[in-house]
């Protein structure tokens, strides 16, 4: 261990530290591991490598506790993505990330350059990315600047996934009061992967080469990820310089290299260089291989000049991979990176020294070891305490209280949060690669067919609104939710992917939502069998107005024999049958309705029966599977008589139902998500499935009997109702 | 030699960024605006000037689609 | 029958062409950068963002070495079909006439659609039947087509494919979604037929294209 740090020049002290993120106790820490003060390109790094955004300090001891075992797991957390076995030797690959406070800050590059991260994280491990799917979040429509980031975002993803040529699948977008000052913006993306071409990320073999290829290396973002994800956004335009610009041709370019460089078995391993950069991505790999490796900045193409070392370590511009091969395989390498004319460069070595050291023409300006950098940074035990006092203002009413059932059931369909996204998805590209067997709208899952004709199923949910009310059980509704989406196309879940978006938790009542969130994600998990295989975290997504709702999303991937047999949601035949089958005992406290009611949020929700439930998901499951239903569609926002509507619009029938007992507008509208299906068939399949027939698909309008709370719609206004999102997208 | 090449979409054409453009800016005060055109801008160095409408005319611009003007930028 | 699948950095639809071909015969990839046709009875020029959409759609791709072989082929008769981007490059190269222009909703737009098959006497559509509507999906940003003097493009019976009635989802003249050349041997066409060969995925009308070169066949 050196005396004296290399380069040591004008060394930083303690106010620099504090200005980069870190705490007095964490400096004092960093100069304890080095046993000396370090220089300005160690601290960059240690500011990045320690930021909550890369090191996951609040909520890697709570993440410990999730199940990631599982039978078809072949890749689990730890890793750049999460994959699972779906037979014939393949594997699927996924993962979820959050990009949100660069969306808030430039939404369009924000959101482009999530899905290019996301996708490299998939195409890092070896697997070819087949979809994308997003959970978007934006303060009420009212609001011209929650308007502009939806705009703006969509435009963003589908300009990045389009051009790159993944199909984008599916998604979610909700408007909610919380998140007007804190948008949240969740890319999630799959890969296909042959199990035997899958690679890691560890850096192994003492005298092998490092790589550089991709995009040259700017200013892009220096910083961000320690002065953006660590730190509560104010709305400050000195942040701008920090969001960086995305190049899906340069991504596309880059993957087809990687996936070329893999086929060819030139690699020992691959990772892709997101937040912090050089440093994040050389330190990982150093810590997974358990090696050292000595980097020469002077080597790496530059976009500008005059680059400082610490600026070149800590750049996040994009589209940008890094490798480690054999000496002898280095000039294939180098010619299939000149083929995809992707600036592949030798920057390195792997060393048995245990040590990052960078290294400028020789000299080295930069040496720490990567224990230090990767596992020594501290972990802290949060502080739960539930909220003292209701943390969230009742959402504005905009729901006459007069409203009859029939104009309550159009208010809903056209509400922000349930009105139809196909303006959105027609952004989007969702049938390149020709393997999309329900597209956005079909289903309530996408659903993706595999070369031996059986096929993966992927959904992507999450709410806000129900876990701030309970973060325990909303947490697990969210579970069930995307499980129940799966089951509708006859899908078995495999392994879960989750973001956890919440506020600062350092707070004792964001701590109290994050500690219950990932004790109620862990038991839903354990409960259904499913393993948790990777995901994200988000945290300080609040402002001055207060913190976002907690919003835990999860991701599951599915598998399904036929292809040809998936689910969808439409009505199929007139004559039908039409049943609700499910432990479903809806509530209106938390619904869709209560929010157009303008009530406040209950405290607590009812625990829903796991088992039974996972019990119901089964049985429709394997009557999807039998071909004896005409569809399936699972109960959520706005309940049953939304869910019906949806049915209806769906397949151009309408339905004659009977919803006898209990509260009306409960059973109309109550929610109780991933509890409750609609289906419809043949009268003896419902019946087999123990559904409670209710009526009869036909005609041209809804009609619901249900006493006080009786509706007729037709179509026609139903429609109407339903395309309200079209007017902001003509 | 700095030149820079104008290239505007040609005159009769619908030009629906322009529109979109004229739109806006009553909407953010701006009043007594017309005839908004999106294009774009190439800007290069030359060394032989006498080159540049060739080059417009091989890849710089599509004269189907667009008109072009050459401005000598010092 | 064997097709060849140009490739360009940034295509995206080479595959789903490559499989497209592979129904109706024998498929191959010809890179960018290879002047080699690889003695291929048909060319498919696809989807996707060649180069990045740099500069104009389709403007840098016209110039790699690949495309001056494709047209010398065109121009000798042989087969040659462009899809979205593929149409953009074959009009930027001279092959077809008109150009593509942003979409008047100046947004990407991906919807299946209707097209009604004007014309049967091209190497593309001789397996269609006049008047027939083909389900295809359409996916882009810049697929207004235009052509200085659309009547006589009529005239000269080089308007192959036409949107439905209020189904144009770019607002290209007369409703236009592909011509051919005068040679009748040059297609391109904005919709995606290589994304509708099965009717587990939404309609195996796109087939009949890739047919019609099969039954085409080997030129002399």
């Amino acid at each position: 261990m050196s005396a004296s740090p290399p380069d040591a020049g004008t060394l930083p002290g303690l106010e620099q530290a504090l200005e980069l993120g870190l705490t007095e106790d964490e400096y004092g820490l960093v100069c304890d591991k080095l046993g000396r003060a370090p220089n300005q390109v160690e601290l960059a790094m240690f500011s990045l490598l320690w930021s909550e955004h890369c090191s996951y300090k609040h909520s890697r001891k709570l993440l410990r506790t999730l199940p990631t075992e599982g039978e078809h797991v072949v890749m689990g957390p730890g890793e750049n993505a999460g994959a699972v076995d779906v037979g014939d030797g393949l594997a699927v690959a996924f993962k979820v990330e959050s990009h949100n406070h660069p969306s808030a800050v430039e939404p369009f590059q924000g959101a482009a350059t999530g899905v290019g991260g996301i996708l490299r994280d998939i195409f890092a491990i070896g697997a070819r990315p087949i979809a994308v799917l997003d959970s978007l979040r934006f303060g009420e429509p009212s609001s011209p600047r929650s308007r502009y980031l939806l705009e703006r975002a969509v435009a963003g993803i589908g300009h990045y996934g389009n051009s790159v040529g993944v199909a984008t699948v599916g998604g979610e977008v909700y408007h909610e009061g919380p998140y007007e000052q804190n948008c949240l913006v969740n890319a999630m993306a799959l890969g296909l992967a042959s199990q035997e071409r899958m690679i890691r990320s560890a850096a192994a073999g003492v005298g092998n080469v490092v790589v550089l290829f991709g995009s040259s290396t700017g200013r892009d973002g220096i910083g961000g990820a320690s002065v953006l994800a660590s730190a509560e956004l104010g709305i400050d335009e000195d942040k701008r310089p920090t969001v960086q610009v995305g190049d899906p041709f340069a991504g596309k370019k880059a993957l087809e290299c990687s996936l070329e460089l893999l086929e060819r078995g030139l690699l020992v391993s691959l990772q892709d260089l997101g937040a912090a950069g050089l440093t994040s991505s050389s330190a990982e790999m150093a810590s997974k291989g358990e090696v050292g490796l000595d980097l020469d900045v002077a080597k790496v193409p530059l976009r500008e000049a005059d680059m400082e070392p610490f600026e070149i370590m800590v750049s996040e511009s994009q589209e940008r991979m890094l490798c480690v091969c054999e000496p002898a395989k280095v000039d294939e390498v180098l010619a299939v990176c000149a083929k995809w004319e992707v600036h592949g460069t030798a920057i390195g070595v792997v060393t048995d020294t245990g040590r990052l050291r960078v290294l400028r023409d020789g000299d080295v300006v930069g040496d720490v070891p990567v224990v230090a950098l990767v596992d020594d940074c501290p972990l802290y035990d949060l502080e739960p305490a539930p909220p003292a006092e209701p943390l969230y203002a009742a959402p504005e009413a905009t729901l006459a209280p007069e409203a009859d059932a029939r104009a309550t059931l159009l208010a809903l369909l056209a509400s922000p949060n349930i009105a139809s996204r196909l303006p959105l998805f027609q952004q989007y590209d969702w049938i390149v690669q020709s393997r999309t067997v329900r597209r956005p709208g079909d289903a309530d899952a996408a659903v993706l067919r595999l070369p031996g004709g059986n096929a993966i199923a992927v959904a992507i949910d999450g709410s806000g609104r129900r876990v701030a009310a309970d973060p325990y059980h909303g947490t697990i509704e969210n579970v069930l939710e995307c499980a129940a989406n799966l089951a509708c196309v006859g899908a078995e879940p495999l392994g879960l992917t989750n973001c956890l978006n919440f506020g600062n938790p350092e707070k004792p009542h964001i701590a109290w939502q994050l500690t219950e969130s990932i004790r109620g994600l862990g038991d839903a998990c354990r409960a259904l069998g499913v393993p948790v295989v990777g995901g994200n975290v988000s945290l300080y997504n609040e402002g001055a107005e207060g913190p976002i709702y907690p919003t835990p999303v999860v991701g599951l991937v599915g598998g399904l024999p036929d292809a040809a047999r998936a689910g969808a949601l439409a009505f199929a035949r007139e004559g039908d049958a039409v049943g609700i089958v499910g432990p479903f005992a809806p509530a209106l406290p938390a619904s869709e309705l209560a929010k157009l009611r303008g009530e406040a949020l209950p405290d607590g929700l009812a625990a829903p029966d796991v088992s039974a439930v996972r019990a119901v998901h089964e049985a429709v499951r394997d009557a999807v599977r039998a071909g004896t239903l005409s569809s399936a569609h699972d109960v959520a926002e706005g309940g049953v008589a939304v869910a019906l509507a949806e049915c209806a619009l769906a397949g151009g029938l309408g339905a004659r139902v009977s919803l006898p007992g209990g509260d009306a507008w409960t059973r109309l509208f109550g929610e109780a998500p991933g509890t409750g299906f609609v289906v419809s068939g043949p009268r003896a399949a419902l019946e087999a499935l123990g559904a409670e027939l209710v009526g009869e698909v036909g005609g041209e309008a809804l009609q619901i009997e249900a006493g006080e709370a009786s509706l007729s719609a037709t179509l026609q206004e139903l429609r109407e109702a339903h395309r309200a999102l079209a007017a902001s997208f003509p | 030699m700095r030149a820079r090449v104008l290239v505007r979409p040609k005159a009769g054409i619908l030009d629906p960024q322009g529109i979109a453009v004229e739109r806006a800016l009553p909407a953010l005060g701006f009043e007594g605006v017309q005839n908004v055109h999106v294009g774009r801008l190439i800007e290069l160095d030359v060394e032989d000037p006498g080159q540049l409408d060739d080059m417009c005319r091989k890849l710089l611009v599509n004269p189907l689609i667009e008109d072009y003007e050459v401005v000598d930028a010092g | 029958m064997r097709f060849g699948v140009v490739r360009f950095p940034g295509t995206c639809d080479d595959v789903d062409a490559l499989e497209a071909c592979a129904r109706v015969g024998d498929a191959e990839i010809l890179w960018h950068g290879d002047r080699d046709l690889k003695g291929v009875d048909a060319v498919v020029v696809p989807g996707g963002f060649s180069y990045g959409d740099y500069l104009r759609v389709g403007a840098i791709a016209r110039f790699s070495p690949v495309m001056e072989s494709v047209v010398g082929f065109a121009r000798g008769g042989g087969p040659v079909l462009g899809i979205c981007n593929g149409f953009q490059v074959l009009c930027e190269a001279g092959l077809l006439p008109g150009a593509l222009l942003p979409n008047v909703g100046l947004r990407f737009i991906c919807r299946q659609v209707g097209v009604v098959v004007e014309r049967t006497d091209t190497a593309w559509t001789s397996a269609c039947d006049p008047g027939q509507i083909l389900s295809i999906p359409v996916k882009h940003t810049t697929g207004r087509y235009f052509v200085p003097d659309a009547g006589a493009l009529e005239d000269a019976g080089q308007v192959v494919l036409r949107y439905q009635s209020h189904g144009n989802p770019n607002g290209s003249s007369n409703d236009i979604a592909g011509v051919c050349n005068e040679g009748r041997n040059v297609v391109g066409l904005m919709p995606h037929p290589e994304h509708a060969v099965d009717v587990l995925l939404g309609s195996a009308d796109g087939l009949r294209l890739f047919e019609s070169a099969a039954r085409v066949g080997v030129p002399a």
